[in-house]
């Protein structure tokens, strides 16, 4: 693990003992939804930050498209990784919370949904990698799913926020308008900037696993 | 100095996730010369005729036919290079003029109904030009291929292990046409894991084992008793 | 021009390997019977089947597609025909070009004998929505047979191809999904295709986008 590597994880342990202080004792307690609508601060920078990473994905498997270079590919391995589980993490606590303000786990409003579909389109991408048996074809080929998924992002968002908003009202899970109170988004925005350094922090520490696997091959 | 040889192969290496198949190859073949290379079986012959034919990358080392390295300038090195694999590159459902036409077609070459009957009277296929190509035996199939080379015209031919499954009188044709392509200035290099026909046509004779040529001889200089007495020292050894 | 020829030799070797064996015709008309019949015992009703005819429709067509496609490269595979293609020189987007084409033509037959069936067996009435209709299948159809295309080629040397391919074609086809089924919708029940211009240049846009990345990109999927 190299310095700046290190450096990051100490710096992301710090972020999220911050954001944590600043989720439950800064932010106020909301007067409609209780305790439970803290969860956003998790729930908001996890799918800024997945798809921050995904973004990675797409620069990277361009990158390595145009130059073959194995350290592109493990930029866009290891950020797809840490997309997928942030994501997850989007889902999951956009279902907890969900559960107390609609009664159920699951709805089918327009951001869970194209956000689960995203999250199935990189899981598809982990699973090609995992089933390719030639490493070098099977980064290409992910490459080539890297560069095709991200514009497919954009496209199942719209696509899925137009079939649902079009004819039906707008959903009831705001996660922050315009209108929020300071407070709140500043909580949101410390936590994003928590959670993006140990995005960060587990992309390197994996890349780093990568490229020392592929090292004891060769 | 003499110029480089038409197959030039030195330093090569290939290991896979599991295993190093070739080590420290090293192999040439000039233009007009037909080496044979024997080796048992996972011996990396396979290997290394997929390395020359750009199909596969090597871990480290050179593999060059007519002067373009076979990892940097592939696509040179693909209109100058033919393999005839286990595969026969053939579709079971069309004929096997129209498989002719597809291959040539698509590799950029003449595929007017003339040269194409030509290339077929060539391997003496041209009667069953409009057949399907799912009757043809292998033998059958295997002469296509050689049509299909021939049009592309190559100026390395690599075989693996042609002679398999050929009975008697496709072997000798096998070696003929072998030859006619040797005298048209081609650098033959096939790998055979038997004694038998394949060194008829050789000029040198090679022997991959253990990852690396162990001997590289004329086949002049060698008598078939010698032959198998080194094969078997060497592969014991490896 | 070379590029256009050999587009056309995929083509053409791909129309008359299917005139000949009909292996592939025959198999999906006979799927596209039995997914009626799915249909009809899964759902009963003439009235809830109409009600959701265009997904029904779109259902039928994303099913046969996967079938349909995840074997377009089948016969690349037996006799290593693959390595063939893979050693064809120049710019190998021709030879994705050729394949979609056969792909989409395929697709489009596949699609208009489910209509015709459907029309049969549930007296569904078409009249002048089949104008407006063939635009949607047309721009759907071609977002599908274009990724279709691409991953067909992908999962075509990986294992557990059969899995793989349906996981990896289904998330990305939601938009154009989504895009046809509301287009449908709207020409079966009558309205004029203007009312749904918005969901039509999504479509467009998908398939510029997949066509395009797979234009660019076959090649690097066509290496050793």
């Amino acid at each position: 693990m190299t310095v700046p590597t290190r450096v990051l994880g100490w710096l992301a342990t710090l972020g999220l003992a911050a954001g944590l202080v600043v989720a439950f004792g800064v932010a106020p307690r909301e007067v409609t939804q209780g305790n439970v609508q803290r969860i956003m601060y998790v729930h908001v920078p996890a799918v800024w930050v997945a798809y921050l990473a995904f973004t990675v994905v797409f620069a990277a498997s361009v990158a390595h498209l145009w130059t073959r270079s194995p350290a592109a590919d493990r930029v866009a391995a290891a950020s797809t990784e840490v997309g997928v589980v942030f994501l997850g993490i989007n889902i999951v606590t956009g279902s907890i919370w969900g559960k107390p303000t609609w009664g159920t786990w699951w709805t089918w409003d327009a951001r869970l949904t194209s956000v689960t579909v995203v999250f199935l389109m990189y899981l598809g991408y982990l699973m090609l990698r995992r089933m390719t048996d030639d490493p070098e074809r099977g980064a290409r080929y992910a490459a080539v799913l890297g560069t095709l998924a991200a514009p497919s992002i954009y496209l199942v968002h719209t696509s899925v926020y137009w079939w649902r908003t079009l004819h039906q009202p707008p959903s009831l899970l705001k996660a922050g308008s315009a209108t929020m109170p300071a407070v709140f988004w500043m909580a949101i925005l410390v936590n994003f900037a928590a959670l993006g350094l140990l995005a960060a922090y587990f992309v390197l520490r994996r890349m780093d696993l990568l490229r020392r696997e592929q090292e004891a091959l060769a | 100095m003499t110029a480089e040889p038409l197959v030039h192969v030195v330093g090569l290496r290939k290991a896979f996730a599991t295993q190093v198949v070739l080590d420290d190859v090293a192999l040439d073949v000039r233009a007009g010369e037909a080496v044979a290379l024997l080796g048992p079986n996972g011996a990396g012959k396979t290997t290394l005729l997929r390395i020359l034919a750009t199909l596969a990358r090597p871990t480290r080392g050179t593999a060059r036919v007519a002067g373009h390295d076979c990892v940097r300038e592939a696509e040179r090195v693909r209109a100058h290079v033919a393999l005839v694999g286990h595969g026969t590159w053939v579709y079971d459902d069309l004929t096997a003029l129209e498989n002719l036409k597809f291959w040539a077609t698509l590799g950029g070459h003449a595929a007017d109904a003339a040269t194409l009957q030509a290339a077929l009277a060539a391997v003496e296929l041209e009667r069953v030009a409009g057949a399907r190509v799912r009757t043809f035996s292998l033998g059958m199939k295997r002469r296509l291929a050689l049509a299909r080379l021939a049009l592309a015209r190559p100026r390395a031919l690599l075989l693996d292990e042609p002679f398999a499954a050929l009975d008697q009188s496709a072997g000798k044709w096998l070696q003929a046409r072998l030859a006619a392509f040797k005298a048209a200035g081609v650098a033959v290099l096939l790998t055979t894991h038997s004694f038998g026909r394949g060194l008829g046509i050789a000029d040198r004779v090679a022997i991959l084992a253990g990852g690396r040529v162990v001997l590289d001889t004329p086949a002049a200089a060698l008598t078939a008793d010698d032959l198998r007495r080194l094969y078997a020292l060497h592969v014991d050894e490896a | 021009m070379s590029y256009a020829r050999r587009a056309w030799i995929v083509l053409w070797k791909d129309l008359v390997t299917e005139r000949r064996s009909r292996e592939a015709l025959n198999a999906l008309l006979f799927f596209s019977l039995l997914l009626l019949f799915v249909f009809q015992f899964a759902l009963g009703d003439r009235e809830r089947l109409l009600a959701v005819l265009p997904g029904l429709l779109w259902l039928g067509f994303v099913l046969s597609g996967l079938v349909g496609l995840g074997r377009a490269f089948l016969a690349e595979r037996e006799n290593d025909c693959w390595e063939g293609l893979v050693l064809a020189p120049g710019d190998k987007s021709a030879i994705y070009l050729g394949k979609l084409a056969g792909n989409l033509l395929l697709m489009l037959v596949v699609e208009a004998m489910l209509i015709a069936l459907f029309t049969v067996f549930f007296g569904v009435e078409l009249g002048g929505a089949l104008g407006p209709l063939a635009v949607v299948l047309a721009l759907g159809t071609l977002g599908f047979a274009a990724v279709g295309t691409l991953f067909a080629a992908m999962t075509s040397q990986v294992r557990a191809r059969e899995l793989l391919f349906p996981v990896l074609l289904l998330p990305v086809q939601v938009p154009v999904l989504l895009g046809a089924v509301k287009a449908t919708e709207a020409v079966l029940a009558g309205e004029p295709l203007a009312g749904v211009a918005h969901w039509l240049k999504l479509l467009a846009a998908a398939d510029v986008v997949y066509v395009t990345v797979g234009v660019l990109t076959f090649e690097v999927l066509l290496e050793p």
